[in-house]
């Protein structure tokens, strides 16, 4: 569902990161706002409680440069991922062109990453979506820490047939972060070539 | 299945989407004018928009939209479809035009929400005239033949030169 604006010559496309509370959503786009050269990004914008979760969501405007005379803009949204704020969740996951799941690989935060699958497609059901047909990549994130699961148990559940892309991250340190976003960028602009 | 682009503007109506924003500054005394679609996409814009973080703007009015969308169905309204923000300096006067597209106005002094209001409804059935038409020829686009050149010889190649760096 890009906007596009041949007026502008411009792509502008809405990617979210959806996932468990505290999986590192917010940590993927503050990586990607760190390294990411001045001239691509625009202005992070956090709406958090004084604790720092996230209230409403995380924005960050990417400029990637132009395709085909084509300037391509990545609209990169968070959602909050506290079971509690599922009316946010919907809100920002309309218009939505494809969707990062970032999942915690920490053995105790194997239910909430269900949970927050579930969450997901049944919010997608809600505005007539199905993640199935939806460009969408999965990241176990927190790969570091040593309560870490073994990829394979994470992937039986959440990419149980193998037909997504998957990464293995480390958001804090960067570790698979724009592998992960790369990655989706590519599947929805290539849907772009498939829309008719 | 393949994506359906949620807008597909074409010069020629985005020019005349600008002169109605461009008149509307001038009538209601306005600073700025956005039109903002509902996913935060900025469609045009007219007036004083120097230090104005316009991207921002865009994704900031359409949550509050889509937050204040939320808070009328749990009272049982439809939408609050008029907003307004009053500031110190500066207010802010926001509507929704065909059902989709986000109009907001900034004004200070100069004008007053009277003036803006009045001003407001008049341009905004020109522009739900316009914006139809696009919402039709967008349907038309991708019901017909897809969006054909450039976006259908998107390569891999191409994504992966965005990245190169």
């Amino acid at each position: 569902m890009a906007f596009i604006n041949y007026s502008a010559r411009e792509i502008n496309c809405k990617l979210v990161y959806y996932g468990p509370g505290l999986c590192g959503k917010t940590t993927n786009l503050k990586f990607i706002y760190e390294k990411i050269a001045e001239s691509a990004k625009g202005k992070m914008i956090s709406l958090a409680t004084e604790s720092e979760r996230t209230l409403f969501f995380d924005f960050l405007p990417l400029s990637l440069g132009e395709i085909r005379g084509y300037k391509t803009r990545f609209h990169l949204y968070t959602v909050p991922g506290q079971v509690f704020y599922d009316a946010s969740r919907k809100l920002i996951l309309k218009g939505v062109d494809g969707v990062v799941f970032v999942a915690d690989s920490q053995e105790e935060r194997y239910e909430a990453n269900l949970e927050s699958m579930d969450n997901l497609v049944g919010n997608l059901r809600e505005q007539g979506l199905e993640l199935e047909r939806l460009p969408c990549v999965i990241q176990y994130n927190k790969r570091d820490l040593p309560n870490a699961m073994p990829v394979d148990e994470l992937r039986a559940e959440l990419n149980p047939q193998g037909k997504r892309h998957d990464f293995e991250a480390s958001a804090s340190s960067g570790k698979g972060v724009f592998e992960t976003l790369k990655a989706l960028a590519k599947l929805v602009l290539l849907d772009l070539r498939r829309s008719k | 299945m393949s994506l359906t682009p949620q807008l597909v503007l074409f010069e020629e109506d985005h020019k005349k989407i600008v002169a109605v924003a461009e008149r509307l500054v001038s009538e209601a005394n306005a600073k700025a004018i956005f039109l903002v679609d509902k996913n935060g996409q900025l469609i045009a814009e007219a007036g004083e928009l120097k230090g104005i973080d316009t991207t921002s703007l865009a994704s900031l009015v359409a949550g509050n939209i889509a937050a204040t969308g939320g808070l009328a169905k749990i009272l049982g309204e439809e939408e609050f479809p008029i907003h307004f923000h009053q500031g110190a300096r500066d207010s802010l006067h926001i509507t929704l035009v065909a059902q989709r597209i986000i109009l907001v106005v900034i004004f200070d002094e100069r004008s007053s929400l009277g003036l803006v209001r009045l001003r407001v409804k008049k341009a905004s059935q020109r522009l739900a005239e316009i914006f139809e038409q696009v919402f039709k020829k967008t349907a038309a686009v991708f019901d017909e033949k897809g969006l054909g050149a450039p976006f259908a010889e998107i390569s891999e190649q191409d994504i992966d030169n965005l990245f190169s760096d």
